[in-house]
């Protein structure tokens, strides 16, 4: 399902919806959580997971085209823990 | 971040009441988990992919005793981040 498909399912389940209000709420759901995390934030949704920013460590690796050996400097990058109800739902418990 | 901030987000930014709001908000979440539930992936650009794989059955060991488990096949969620969203938060 992609996002615009979450847009008109909520426009389905959810009468006198408009489109273009259902657009702005699915969007500002993604844009906040971006937004904490770009700022360093963590984001908690209480029954779907949580989002925490990791530190990657530099590194040396190779150009697999060259051989080369180019540094990668330190990373941030998100990582989603399911939460627990979640996680037995989508393992069909 | 909580459910409560982007409630209060959506009640400023787009107008509803905060009833409206934290209601809509709670739909949205409702209606990713029963996609994923049903083994559908849920595609959101400029954020990332949810995606539910199937793992096999592996052998592991308990770490405490170090004795031999089979850790049974099972289905577990799993988030790709998106490019644009690795980069804004290596921008900082």
């Amino acid at each position: 399902m992609t996002k615009s498909e979450l847009i008109d399912k909520l426009v389905e389940v959810r009468g006198a919806l408009t489109r273009k209000d259902s657009e702005a709420v699915v969007s500002m759901v993604f844009d906040a959580m971006s937004e904490a995390l770009t700022a360093g934030d963590k984001v908690e949704i209480r029954g779907f997971g949580s989002f925490t920013i990791r530190d990657r460590e530099p590194r040396e690796a190779r150009n697999p085209k060259s051989g080369e050996i180019v540094s990668i400097p330190s990373k941030k990058t998100p990582f989603f823990k399911t939460g627990k109800d979640l996680r037995e739902r989508v393992n069909n418990i | 971040m909580t459910k409560a901030d982007i409630v209060e987000k959506i009640y400023e930014k787009v107008g509803f009441s905060k009833k409206e709001s934290a209601e809509l908000v709670e739909t949205v979440f409702d209606l990713i988990k029963s996609t994923l539930e049903e083994g559908d992936k849920i595609k959101i650009a400029g954020f990332g992919n949810f995606v539910v794989k199937e793992k096999s059955d592996r052998r592991g060991r308990n770490p405490q005793t170090g004795e031999e488990i089979t850790i049974v096949a099972r289905k577990i969620l799993t988030f790709k981040p998106s490019q644009v969203l690795k980069s804004a938060i290596n921008s900082q």
